[in-house]
């Protein structure tokens, strides 16, 4: 592990050591927390340590900063998650909000100081034409998809192409299932939406159950095959499994819903790097349970070892070694070959591929002084 | 030649941002040249002609500034200061606004900047930012003719905003950069050839409204934004000046009186 990286780490999982950084730490510290997506985190983490008045000015005036644009986005999700509310009232279906927006909407710990943009729902699949004809109607489209993006989100994947509302700007993310149709895990839908709980005060909106939200949290980190937020989600799960282990059989429950759902691998990443990195307090049995149903075989665990240590770090060239962009590569691929198999994958890939060599993904400078 | 007067940090100090301005890798470097910003090993923009690689910097800069300064409210607008006073001059595009920042800074007043105004959330007070002066176009041969002492830097072609260079802040302002002033003067300027000089009140809830609208932060502040804004509002005296003439712009402004 980079001294970079444990910097990170420790402000996290030890705040009080951040009282002993000299200028230079905090300059990295702000930066690799920044790009990390958890530079809110990290001030929620001092301030629950009552430690913000011994900060120095100057890396305060950021935590200030990042902690008021958490603020922020937490009014959005609330905004968001009533106009979403009105535009499927009429259908009479549970509305499930996953991931980041759950958090929130729920008012669980990791939902302070967390930056994100959209918001995911889960709705039966059945009644995803009726879903996205009410949201359309409310104001949300479909944004720049081709024909090809819209035939690979509507044959092969668990969501609808991201809907974009045309006033707000805000994006929605439609699932009928937690992973793609196509994925080698088949995690039933029905059973996630059976057993969603009900949020205080919303009436129509739901979140998993929290073994269900853990498990979810875990497969889509470590199948995804981008990990700019990767270091940010496994804090996630980290705040998760800390909140909801305090209830009697957490553990045991999570153990067993893994195996139901199919989902005991990624569960067994979600322990151990959670417990590696960021110390979370899980149990010894529930470690042996999760290492004898979910990891694999001796070589390839020690293969992914060495692939998630490069991959769960701050996207930044300090946190970076030699093989960080081939361990990146990887992970895409391999999340790839965990959503399709090869014949539908590869000429996948290679659309891709050229798509990408022929449009630009910068923005133009933005012009402030246009007077 | 623009930042010779700047203190330096040591390597001991902290920093904000960390940020490069480099010709980017392969033929690029070499044909045509071009230059790109990198802030924390990305490189968010495109890359431009290497001949505007000073004015790419001054507008990265505000952009780090605007979308990460959140302990400030950020609107955009010139400030300048005089007796610790703060005068704010927001204006729409094309409204001579940098202009007459330059002049009055050429003229005893003290630069905050040309671009940002930043307003403590803490106390209200107007935060410098001293940095060179943007001029645009015909603004540029102005500035020189008005003040010829002002050093002026190169000028950038073909910019996306025609030809573009870059005024050295006043070394008072420079030296004077942690005095902060309080706002008394709210002013939308705007530039009309051959006019009458005017100076009429602005109504205060109006000005309120464009302020907001006109922050960089203002949505992200939330309650503290709107706090922000009505606190500097009902400091400050606020008007609509329309000019055509910066010797008389100057006199007129030398002439304000404190808010009450």
């Amino acid at each position: 592990m980079s001294d970079s990286e444990k910097l990170l780490l420790n402000a996290l999982v030890k705040p009080n050591t951040v009282l002993a950084l000299s200028a230079v730490d905090w300059s990295l510290l702000i930066r690799l927390a920044r790009k990390a997506n958890l530079l809110a985190s990290v001030a929620r983490r001092l301030e629950a340590e009552g430690l913000l008045a011994q900060i120095p000015a100057a890396p305060l005036a950021h935590l200030d900063a990042a902690k008021r644009l958490a603020e922020k986005q937490l009014r959005g999700v609330y905004f968001e998650a009533d106009r979403i509310q009105e535009a499927l009232a009429k259908l009479d279906i549970p509305v499930v909000v996953l991931k980041g927006a759950a958090y929130v909407i729920a008012d669980l710990p990791p939902a302070r100081g967390r930056l994100f943009s959209d918001i995911d729902i889960l709705v039966p699949k059945n009644k995803l034409d009726d879903v996205e004809r009410s949201m359309m109607l409310h104001g949300w489209v479909s944004g720049q998809h081709d024909a090809y993006d819209q035939h690979y989100y509507r044959t092969w994947m668990h969501e609808l192409p991201p809907l974009k509302h045309v006033t707000r700007q805000t994006v929605i993310d439609i699932h009928h299932a937690i992973l793609p149709e196509t994925a080698r895990l088949h995690p039933d839908s029905k059973k996630l939406l059976a057993d969603a709980v009900p949020v205080e005060g919303r009436e129509a909106v739901f979140v998993l159950a929290p073994v269900d939200m853990v498990l979810h949290s875990a497969t889509h980190l470590f199948h995804e095959g981008e990990f700019e937020n990767g270091l940010r989600d496994l804090v996630d799960l980290d705040a998760l499994l800390r909140h909801f282990s305090k209830t009697e059989g957490f553990w045991d429950a999570l153990i067993e819903r893994a195996a139901e759902m199919d989902l005991t691998r990624p569960l067994y990443y979600a322990l151990r790097y959670s417990q590696q990195m960021l110390q979370t307090p899980v149990p010894d049995v529930t470690m042996k349970a999760a290492i004898a149903t979910g990891k694999p075989s001796s070589p390839v665990a020690r293969i992914m070892d060495a692939l998630f240590a490069r991959a769960l770090v701050p996207n930044h060239p300090r946190c970076d070694d030699a093989f960080t962009p081939l361990a990146r590569w990887m992970l895409y691929i391999r999340s790839h070959y965990l959503r399709m198999p090869f014949h539908l994958l590869l000429p996948h890939l290679l659309h891709k591929a050229i798509k990408k060599r022929f449009s630009p993904a910068q923005a133009e400078v933005p012009k402030l002084d246009n007077n | 030649m623009l930042y010779g007067e700047y203190p330096l940090v040591d390597e001991t100090e902290f920093i904000d941002f960390d940020i490069r301005f480099e010709p980017p890798r392969g033929l690029r470097r070499w044909y045509r040249p071009q230059v790109e910003f990198e802030f924390d090993g990305h490189r968010p923009f495109k890359p431009l002609p290497y001949s505007q690689a000073f004015p790419m910097f001054e507008w990265a800069l505000n952009w780090c500034v605007a979308n990460h300064y959140h302990h400030y409210l950020i609107i955009h607008a010139a400030v300048v200061e005089k007796d610790g006073l703060g005068l704010i001059m927001p204006a729409p595009p094309g409204s001579g606004k940098s202009t007459l920042c330059a002049a009055l800074v050429n003229k005893g007043w003290r630069l905050f900047s040309d671009e940002l105004a930043l307003i403590s959330l803490q106390d209200g007070m107007l935060v410098p930012m001293p940095r060179p002066v943007g001029l645009k176009n015909a603004s540029i041969d102005v500035i020189a003719d008005f003040a010829p002492q002002a050093v002026i830097g190169r000028k950038a072609t073909d910019t996306a905003k025609g030809t573009v260079a870059h005024m050295k802040a006043p070394t008072n302002s420079i030296q004077r950069a942690a005095e902060l002033a309080r706002p008394a003067w709210l002013i939308f300027p705007k530039y009309e050839k051959n006019i009458d000089m005017s100076l009429v009140p602005h109504s205060k809830a109006h000005a309120c409204v464009y302020l907001a609208e006109n922050s960089f932060n203002y949505n992200v502040l939330g309650v503290d934004g709107f706090r922000a804004v009505s606190a500097a509002i009902d400091q400050c005296a606020c008007y609509d000046f329309t000019y055509s003439c910066l010797d008389e712009a100057i006199d007129l402004f030398a002439s304000l009186e404190q808010p009450g």
